[in-house]
């Protein structure tokens, strides 16, 4: 934890300074987000600004709805993604930004506005994306090149769990539940799939998915065994305890596993793009941002806005440069975003926002593990998952 | 007792549970039996969102919920009969699986392999649990005066933690290179991996539930200890008879009430068990009932939750306790009547 507060304090410091420039704070706000550094450092700084209080909690997407539905809402603003968005939007419960940003977002970049409609909803601070993070000195001792594809990468990691140089040659968050299924989820992108067809039908029982079950059982065999518990925060650990050689990682912590304050191997993790399918970049392309509730006072509204332009000002950009993939102003792509930029640089797609998605994602998340553990065998797991998909959705009134 | 004062005596218990026990159940009945959707219309709509390199902008169609004047969404209400218990047993597969009398295919039921765990926990930890807490109970009693505070103090520990710190704490021990598998990795000179494989995390629950649980038995027995009749154990103690014979004739005859009202308890408690799978991480390998009404209740990726599969299931989860405590009960019953 130690780290973590060091990093708080960090933001803090630099919060302080700005603190009297241009964010005196007075209207008291709250804020709910996601947790991992990213958001502590704008959290940082908006505590910074006074009277802020922030929520930091990785089940945030849990609390949302039902906090933003009362009137007042229980917190001024939300950290928002391409998922936890949709379910805010249907249910109309955060506050079209423009006439704010009019007055207070002159030093956003436009590229940062989520528009529905032409109204703009949310204001993206960072994107966020899935690529190969890899120790350097051991694939160069090996002999090893960089993997590109999935093919490339199991190859590499049979020869480094051959040479027996770490524990386990690979990492990766397949713990049981919404991890395990946005493996899928992003394997099956890879492979070129659709998980629907015209009529919303779910359609991942045919060779790509029985291709992507294949290779999720193989990367199961060059993992810890305990992988159906391990999610980003342990893949992490692992890799910056030095127990594993490669792992293909969220972008947000490419920043942590080369931390010197938590990482026993810092400096010797490089990024590159995110593993190729046979069709594409088995990755998906997320926005991380902002969004404030609708049911709050306009006068909370316009504080909230101040708060959240000062937390992403082009200083507290550059004093964090290598922690996120900033889309605001100040943003130097260092060596720690390279393997994002790669990755949004081929063909990966964004993270579907729509119902259906959530739908077939907590089917995946539920129905995955029998096939993990060798209780079911593939073409068994996709049949039911399908099933469990149509039972699900008929029930949410997405299907007929 | 007057009728009037029993009425007053009884009054605002029977209210508070007819608000908070018998209301909300009556409604989670309901709730089995329809089915509560947004009504949804396809639009057009124009998305942009940004992307690493630039904005993106599309237009699909997209699925939304219609908003009713005061801005909530709309909804309407459908009576589904038992639809949602069937999506919950699976009644096909079930067949399916007894038909070819693979018991493998029933334990890819998710209701079935849930209750088959839910089962086991329950019945196997019983006997655990009753047995753990009087031999505390025994030895406490016969420690010395002095010691006697600290010894149910620290005896009391595991209850007093709450459960899912408790579980996260010993799934700390044992996950990965913890200091406990590390020891035994350490003693039994091999790889272990105690949360690879569904047998060991199972074992951990039921390990776990009888450290936690064993002294609440502790306490009740202990108590029921200090009301043993000492004339009957010194008569009994003339007569020759030796410590396993007072124990087994004397003292848990006497005790013979308490091991009912622990087991009625216990039976409760274990049937609902929840907080071990959720500290363990234990849903890959092993489900409990508890953990599928959780599951259905939960959102997924867009806010939704599966409202009637969870009633339904909770539904399921109360016929099973009342079809488990029949049996204790009777025998209360029988011998009530009888005194």
């Amino acid at each position: 934890m130690k780290p973590r507060h060091c990093l708080l304090a960090g933001a803090m410091a630099v919060a302080a300074n700005m603190a009297f420039a241009d964010c005196m704070n007075t209207v008291p706000v709250k804020t709910i987000s996601n947790a991992f550094p990213a958001y502590e450092i704008m959290t940082g700084v908006m505590a910074g600004c006074g009277n802020v209080e922030s929520e930091l909690d990785k089940d945030h997407r849990l609390k949302i709805v039902d906090a933003f539905s009362a009137n007042p809402s229980l917190y001024s603003m939300t950290s928002l993604t391409n998922s936890t968005s949709v379910p805010m939007i249907d249910a109309d419960l955060l506050r079209p930004l423009d006439d704010l940003i009019a007055m207070h977002g002159a030093s956003l970049n436009p590229h940062q506005f989520i528009e529905i409609d032409g109204k703009t909803m949310a204001i993206a601070a960072f994107a966020n994306t899935q690529h190969l993070m890899y120790r350097e000195d051991i694939l160069s001792d090996l002999g090893i090149a960089v993997p590109t594809t999935w093919d490339e990468y199991i190859a590499a990691a049979e020869k480094i769990q051959a040479a027996g140089v770490v524990d386990y040659p690979i990492g990766h968050y397949m713990k049981d539940g919404w991890n395990l299924a946005f493996v899928f989820v992003n394997h099956y992108l890879g492979e070129g799939g659709g998980f629907f067809n015209a009529d919303w039908t779910p359609s991942i029982n045919n060779e790509k998915g029985m291709a992507v079950l294949e290779r999720m059982a193989k990367l199961g065999t060059l993992m810890d065994p305990e992988y159906l518990v391990s999610d980003t925060t342990f893949v992490t650990k692992q890799m910056q305890q030095g127990k594993i050689a490669m792992a293909n990682l969220w972008a947000s912590r490419a920043g942590a596993v080369n931390d010197p304050a938590e990482s026993t191997v810092s400096g010797k993790i490089l990024m590159a793009a995110g593993l190729r399918g046979s069709e594409r970049i088995a990755s998906t392309i997320w926005w991380d941002g902002w969004a404030i509730a609708k049911n709050i006072s306009d006068e909370e509204a316009e504080a909230a806005m101040k708060l959240i332009v000062a937390s992403m000002a082009e200083d507290v950009i550059q004093a964090n440069n290598d922690d996120a993939i900033w889309l605001a102003k100040g943003f130097v792509p260092g060596d720690a975003a390279k393997g994002a930029f790669d990755t949004a640089a081929g063909d990966a797609v964004p993270y579907p926002m729509n119902k259906y998605i959530g739908s077939m994602h907590s089917a995946l998340g539920s129905g995955l593990a029998a096939f993990m553990t060798g209780d079911k065998d593939a073409a068994t797991t996709l049949a039911d998952i399908e099933a469990a998909y149509v039972s699900d959705a008929m029930e949410k009134g997405l299907l007929k | 007792m007057k009728k009037k004062t029993f009425a007053i005596f009884v009054g605002p218990s029977v209210f508070m549970m007819v608000l908070f026990i018998a209301a909300p159940l009556l409604s989670v009945l309901w709730q089995s039996f329809h089915v509560t959707q947004p009504v949804y219309e396809q639009v057009e709509v124009e998305t942009c969102t940004p992307g690493l390199l630039g904005s993106v902008c599309t237009t699909e169609l997209k699925t939304r919920p219609l908003l009713s004047e005061n801005g909530k969404i709309l909804t309407e209400t459908t009576f589904v009969g038992l639809q949602s218990y069937r999506n919950v047993i699976e009644p096909e597969k079930l067949r399916t699986a007894i038909a070819s009398g693979s018991w493998r295919d029933l334990m890819n039921i998710r209701f079935w392999a849930a209750l088959r765990f839910t089962l086991a926990f329950t019945i196997l930890t019983l006997p655990l649990v009753l047995g753990t807490g009087l031999l505390i109970a025994l030895a406490v009693n016969n420690t010395l005066q002095r010691i006697k505070g600290p010894v149910i103090f620290v005896s009391l520990l595991p209850f007093i933690i709450t459960p899912v710190i408790g579980a996260l704490s010993i799934r700390w021990l044992f996950l990965g290179d913890g200091i406990l598998t590390a020891g035994l990795e350490w003693w039994l000179d091999r790889d272990i991996a105690m949360f690879a494989q569904a047998w060991t995390i199972e074992l951990m629950l039921y390990i776990y539930r009888v450290w936690h649980v064993a002294p609440f038995a502790f306490v009740v027995f202990y108590a029921g200890l200090q009301t043993v009749n000492n004339d009957a154990v010194e008569a009994a103690i003339i007569d020759g008879a030796s410590r396993w014979q007072r124990l087994r004739y004397v003292i848990i005859p006497h005790l013979m009430p308490l091991v009912i009202f622990l087991t009625l308890i216990h039976l409760m408690d274990a049937y609902r068990v929840f907080e071990e799978i959720v500290g363990f991480s234990a849903s890959a390998h092993v489900i409990s009932l508890q953990w599928l009404t959780y599951e259905f209740l939960l959102q997924d990726g867009t806010g939704a939750r599966a409202i009637s599969r969870a009633s339904a299931s909770a539904i399921l989860t109360m016929i099973g306790i009342a079809v488990l405590l029949g049996v204790p009960l009777r025998r209360v019953w029988r011998e009530q009547m009888g005194s």
